[in-house]
């Protein structure tokens, strides 16, 4: 549990961090919380010749709204998300998801950020960002540049960001009134990785139909999946047991998980079907509706 | 029994808070790894990737070539010491380093020495081990088929994998009384290889004194006096005298059986501070202790239950094959291969059992410790629990009817079981009578009812355990020879304070205040006053240590005997103080006074004093004494328990609603403490039920080998257990007490086991075996239709 040696760096600025990251290419890597990058690092599973540590770099941290969006600081620790009074008052689906990843411990160090770049779906966030429609904030040597959430997990552990950008900002679009989310997981133990997970976010149009829907699945894949069809199949229709019932088939549908010690492929698909149903459920309930 | 000291004396009965919990709390603890000595090496281990493969070659270069890499020991490095096998303690042999090839997983292969444990685990990248992969045996049952690949190479006359058949019971009369049984219940069971997991991994500082000649050894052991005779045993060959041993264990952080036996890292770390008579320091990671440490069960049974129709238990057959790993490394009393499994008749006064066991040797680590439980009780006791359940199922009786009519009544003690035992006291009517009474069990029964009207899943499972344990008598009971006594040795000084000494070794139990407590009871003297010393082979007397809850049993009851003792000479010297005879004294609890006249006494206090500033003449000056406590018998705590499930028929998720634990172990010594070893052990007793496994893949590739798949549950898993107890003393134990530590671990998880059975027994489910996943659970009620 002793890591190779490597170099630590610690930049107090986005350009000297995106400056280290090009100089040291390929040996390089991003260390925000570590909660993900230092187990591997001692396990010898993953090498890094150099760390970039972008924790002391100010200006990466922070829950705000702002010109219609909600705004994560990259470096924003998951303990800030859980205990943000924006966060409770209006965005109850990342309360959810914050308060079951890992444990307090891990939570108190690790980011949202790092969460999505680290491009596990194991991780719980990306499902979240993807129910919200969120868009990554990314700089590099280029400057700055936007990347819609569904365009960023690229495969298993690989996303969009080029080698030498950093995720500075996730930016979630402020949710209209009759709107609500939740985040449903399936875990074997208290900071396990989900077994099955879905994340629904709502917003009801003026006759209680679905107006617009968003459906993330955690650890259902090689990446992170959005279930395309179910949101489709619910779209301007009434959220009635049906309804909700023929969506989460159709979520489970798009999973194609493998077998490991969490359960058998049939088995974590069918939890898809089963939480993706209550996570709409609930998403619906904390809407407003029926 | 209120309790007959003071508050302030704080004898048998009072809730004393822990006298080591203000270092534990404070981080202040003293454990192997904060061992730090001038100039101590590290040592890591190279481990096999393969569970059975033939080393080809060993290459320490480009180890040696990294700074501060010193040496890099390999079983041939060994082999010219003759140290590269030992014997473990059931008499089969284990390797410390491999010669020709590696038998499990995670098997050590070489040791790395360096200045320090980051150099020492770059070595370890750098060795190169080149493996000719061998057929791997993972079933125990094709290790036992004739055409099986023969594991133990190393023994000449081998030529199976099958290393002892043990047996007790009539076989043809239980068979025959089997084949008239009104109705007989049939079930195979797999106790699942589970892992103790202590939180304080294994290890050892070991410091070779090239000047005097003497090796001290801070180990992470439950029995150092034992290991220190180990030792000295299997490297007198090369020096190494037992006089010039010492074995320390400090702090110790949990062992649960698993730091019994003796490691190679142990060996290894020996061997090279001898060698280079500097302090080496080993200590193992979690994925080490979880992947090559002993395991514990592993137990794949076929039993029978017989019964009349009016729901008699009349007979039980078990057929057993324990899968032992590469070599028979339990830690057993000698003469019990199959530890105290017979003890699984349990509650029941049946007449006719027989049950045997075959141990299999496989490509897996070896092991098959007593994790927090007496030799193969909790196997036993799973066993018998569940078959009682089927039985009831099958006979359509509610299973707590079927255990009460069962019951050894209460009247029938000292008990002589069928299997060979005398339990020695009991009163399992009133257990169980209890738990049913505090959980409301008649009412649960109707809510089952109605919530089956409704297609819910709820589920109320027993378990009526009877335990076995403080082994033991010395006519039986031995490890490698040595008999199983346990010893205190006290010392009252002159202000009337105290220090004793026993051969046992708390590792959280908390002997330094309930020894304390037990000779307070005896002695008078405040249990804070008494300092409690353990774990030193340097100045503790000789015991067995600590495991399979005999530290109360035992060396408890030499401190009795020991504080006794100290009595009589205190006795002794009041008389001659007070100027009457000692029939004239009596005794109340640290003050002798004469018979009638209460204002003419002696306290304790002033008694020690003239016992070194004015004692009789002709009497030897001190007040001191020494216990080695060869107990009459075992002591068998029982209790009962009350689970309550529900199940979610989505995700096959079981939730414990309500757990009641009714215990009995005799007189308690502290029932805080008491209450804490239940709560503990009934977490532990959770998490085989429900979580914890270790398995193998074809190939021996271990699952579940890192905490991210062996799955301890924290405080978020553990429901609230609700605890009672009711008091049957012990009639041959001096102060009437049991053990304790392990009754939760054992009767917790049939409980849990039989509440989920019971939940889903209308859909015609009448066994699962443990761990009892979400997955299990789903599968079940896809087949049977009564998923969501």
């Amino acid at each position: 549990m002793i890591p190779s040696a490597f170099d630590y760096h610690a930049p107090d600025t986005l350009d000297e961090a995106v400056a280290l990251l090009e100089r040291h290419g390929d040996e390089a890597k991003v260390l925000s919380g570590g909660q993900s990058l230092l187990p591997l690092l001692k396990l010898r599973l993953g090498d890094a010749g150099h760390l970039v540590d972008i924790g002391r770099i100010p200006g990466l941290t922070g829950i705000t709204e702002a010109d219609g969006y909600l705004r994560i600081g990259g470096a924003t620790r998951e303990a800030d998300l859980e205990r943000s009074d924006l966060i409770r008052e209006k965005y109850p689906i990342l309360l959810d998801t914050a308060a079951v990843i890992a444990d307090p411990l891990v939570r108190n160090r690790a980011t949202v950020g790092g969460n999505l770049a680290h491009g596990d779906p194991a991780n719980d966030h990306p499902a979240t960002m993807l129910a919200l429609d969120a868009e990554v904030v990314a700089r590099g040597p280029r400057g700055e540049r936007t990347i819609p959430i569904t365009r960023f997990f690229t495969g298993l552990f690989a996303t969009a960001l080029a080698p030498a950008e950093i995720l500075t900002e996730i930016r979630i679009p402020v949710p209209p009134p009759r709107s609500g989310g939740a985040y449903v997981k399936l875990e074997r133990k208290v900071g396990d990785y989900a077994t099955a997970a879905a994340a629904v976010q709502v917003t009801l149009g003026g006759q209680g139909e679905i107006a617009r829907i968003g459906i993330g699945l955690t650890n259902a894949g090689p990446t992170p999946i959005e279930a395309t069809a179910a949101e489709g199949s619910l779209r301007g229709r009434q959220p009635d047991a049906a309804a909700i019932a023929e969506a989460a088939r159709l979520a489970a549908d798009a999973t194609s998980p493998s077998a490991d010690r969490r359960g058998s492929v049939e088995y974590k698909r069918d939890m898809a079907r089963v939480l993706t149903g209550r996570a709409i459920h609930k998403a619906v309930q904390r809407a407003g509706g029926q | 029994m209120a309790p007959q000291t003071t508050p302030e004396v704080c004898g048998m009965g009072h809730s004393m808070k822990r006298k080591e919990d203000p270092r534990f709390i404070r981080g202040q603890g003293n454990y192997v790894d904060d061992i730090q000595l001038p100039g101590m090496l590290y040592l890591d281990i190279v481990r096999s990737p393969f569970a059975h493969a033939r080393i080809k070659s060993i290459n320490s270069e480009n180890a040696l070539k990294i700074p501060g890499v010193l040496a890099v020991i390999t079983g041939e490095t060994l082999e010219q010491y003759n140290l590269h096998w030992m014997p473990t303690l059931m008499s089969d042999t284990q390797m410390v380093l491999p010669t020709e090839k590696v038998m499990y997983q995670a098997q050590e292969v070489a040791a790395v020495v360096a200045t320090d444990r980051y150099a020492a685990a770059d070595g370890v990248e750098a060795v190169e081990v080149d493996y000719d992969p061998l057929p791997v045996v993972v079933d125990p049952f094709k290790a036992l088929e004739p055409d099986a690949p023969v594991l133990r190479t190393d023994k000449e006359d081998k030529k199976d994998n099958h290393i002892f058949h043990w047996e007790v019971g009539d076989r043809a009369a239980t068979e025959g009384a089997l084949a008239g049984a009104d109705v007989v219940v049939k079930q195979d069971l797999y106790i699942p290889r589970i892992h103790v997991a202590s939180i304080e991994t294994c290890g050892c500082v070991a410091d070779f004194d090239r000047v005097m000649g003497k090796l001290k050894v801070y180990m992470t052991t439950q029995a150092p006096h034992a290991i220190r005779t180990v030792l000295a045993l299997v490297a007198g060959h090369v020096g190494l005298s037992e006089e010039k041993i010492q074995v320390i264990s400090p702090d110790i952080g949990g062992g649960f059986g698993g730091k019994v036996p003796v490691y190679p890292g142990y060996v290894l770390a020996i061997a090279a501070s001898v060698v280079v008579g500097k302090p080496v320091k080993w200590v193992e990671d979690r994925m080490e202790n979880l992947q090559a440490d002993s395991f514990a069960r592993d137990y794949h049974l076929k039993a029978e239950l017989g019964a009349t129709k009016d729901g008699t238990l009349t007979a039980l057959k078990i057929k057993t094959v324990a899968d032992h790993g590469y070599t028979d490394a339990a830690a057993n009393p000698s003469k019990f291969p199959a530890g105290l499994f017979s003890i699984v008749t349990g509650s029941y006064d049946l007449k006719h059992a027989f049950a045997e066991v075959d141990g299999v040797y496989t490509n897996k680590p070896p092991g098959g410790i007593a994790y927090r439980c007496s030799f193969r009780v909790t196997e036993a006791v799973h066993t018998i629990e569940r078959l009682t359940d089927i039985m009831a199922h099958e006979l359509k009786m509610d299973p707590a009817d079927l255990r009460l009519k069962n019951f050894v009544p209460a009247d029938k003690f000292p008990y002589k079981s069928v299997l060979g035992w005398e339990y020695d006291s009991g009163n399992y009517h009133g257990a169980l009578e209890k738990a049913m009474e505090r959980i409301g069990y008649a009412e649960l029964r109707k809510e089952q009812a109605d919530k089956r009207g409704r297609g819910e899943l709820m589920g109320i499972g027993i378990s009526s355990f009877t335990e076995i344990v403080g082994a033991g008598p010395s006519r039986t009971f031995d490890i490698l020879g040595l008999k199983m006594f346990d010893s205190c040795e006290i010392r009252v000084h002159p202000t009337g304070k105290a220090t004793a000494r026993f051969g046992t070794k708390s590792q959280g139990q908390g002997h330094e205040t309930t020894y304390a407590q037990v000779l307070a009871e005896e002695l008078g003297i405040p249990a804070a006053h008494i300092e409690i010393e353990e774990g030193d082979t340097d100045t503790a007397p000789y015991g067995l240590g600590t495991y399979a809850s005999r530290s109360t049993p035992t060396a408890g009851a030499a401190g009795a005997m020991a504080a006794r003792k100290v009595r009589d000479k205190a006795k002794k010297i009041a008389a001659y103080l007070l100027e009457v005879s000692e029939d004239d004294l009596e005794w109340t609890p640290g003050t002798f006074s004469v018979k009638g006249a209460p204002q003419k006494s002696k306290t304790i206090q002033e008694i020690a004093f003239a016992a070194y500033t004015n004692h009789p003449p002709g009497m030897e000056g001190g007040l001191e004494a020494v216990s080695y406590y060869d107990p009459p018998n075992l002591t068998f705590p029982f209790g009962s328990y009350i689970c309550v499930v529900d199940i979610d028929r989505g995700t096959g998720e079981v939730k414990i609603r309500r757990f009641v634990a009714v215990d009995d172990c005799g007189n308690i010594i502290n029932p805080m403490i008491v209450d804490g070893q239940i709560h503990g052990g009934l977490t532990m007793g959770m998490a085989p039920a429900l979580l914890e496994e270790i398995s193998y893949d074809e190939n021996g590739n271990i699952s579940g080998g890192s905490f991210m798949d062996y799955l301890v549950p924290t405080a978020m898993e553990t429901p609230r257990w609700e605890t009672d107890k009711t008091v049957t003393p012990s009639p041959h134990h001096p102060q009437g007490a049991k053990g304790v530590g392990e009754s939760a671990t054992v009767g917790a998880p049939p409980a849990i086991a039989n509440a989920v059975v019971d939940a889903l027994a209308h859909l015609g489910v009448r066994h699962i075996d443990i761990p009892i996943t979400p997955e299990k659970v789903w599968r079940i009620l896809k087949d049977k239709g009564a998923g969501l």
